[in-house]
């Protein structure tokens, strides 16, 4: 069973970005690269922000944009972008970190949200994934240690 | 009883969340159905309890439905303080 859901190409560190629109479309462009989805899925993540606020903030200073199968999924897995400097959704909805997620359907994606769920869930990974300066450091965190 | 774990879509944010508040009621022996939810249905699906984050919690209050703001949707100990909280009154 492949459970590798991210691969190093899937991750971007130390990136700039002026507002958060630039930072996800970075994150989902990241996600079209790698092959996991198409670039409407892009679009429609941004949209999906506008429409609904920042709600996609899972954990303080990491959110997880993601739009629906039916947006363009092509293949399940995540993106990895990691900011130099904060960006805000609005005064006090700062991030750090981007999640990019790409599911096929309302179930299959369970334990990619485990994996991502372990590691904001603890300080320690929480810390290292938002300091990371390597992207050994992020696919550690995210990748079973036996696949590497 | 009933708990709603609500997020934009019914399927990202809330079925985290609903992961975290299912191993929190385990780990108390709690039995209680969990049941994710979008935005704009939230509202008309009967529960006891609605958890979900900061945004949607400040539209989704004033109802019959107790609102619970979380932060951290993985984080064990939120949850668990939150669970305590709304549990006991």
């Amino acid at each position: 069973m492949n459970r590798r859901l991210l691969e190093e190409k899937g991750v971007l560190l130390d990136v700039t970005a002026k507002d958060w629109q630039v930072a996800i479309r970075i994150c989902g462009e990241i996600l079209v690269k790698t092959g996991k989805v198409e670039v409407t899925y892009v679009d429609a993540m941004i949209n999906n922000i506008q429409e609904l606020g920042p709600y996609i903030l899972i954990a303080p200073g990491v959110a997880m944009p993601h739009a629906r199968p039916e947006d363009g999924v092509i293949q399940e897995g995540i993106s990895i972008v990691v900011l130099k400097e904060e960006v805000a959704f609005a005064p006090g909805r700062e991030f750090k970190v981007l999640i990019g997620l790409a599911a096929l359907n309302s179930e299959s994606h369970i334990y990619i949200l485990q994996k991502i769920a372990e590691v904001i869930s603890e300080a320690d990974t929480l810390e290292r994934l938002k300091n990371a300066t390597e992207n050994d450091e992020i696919l550690q965190l995210f990748n079973d240690k036996e696949e590497h | 009883m009933k708990i709603l774990a609500v997020c934009g879509m019914g399927f990202g944010s809330s079925m985290m969340l609903k992961m975290t508040i299912e191993k929190i009621l385990k780990e108390k022996g709690i039995t209680a159905d969990v049941e994710t939810a979008d935005f704009t249905t939230a509202s008309s699906i009967y529960a006891d309890f609605i958890f979900t984050n900061e945004e949607f919690a400040k539209q989704l209050e004033g109802g019959k439905v107790k609102v619970v703001s979380v932060k951290n949707i993985a984080d064990a100990n939120e949850i668990r303080g939150a669970l305590e909280s709304v549990l006991n009154t």
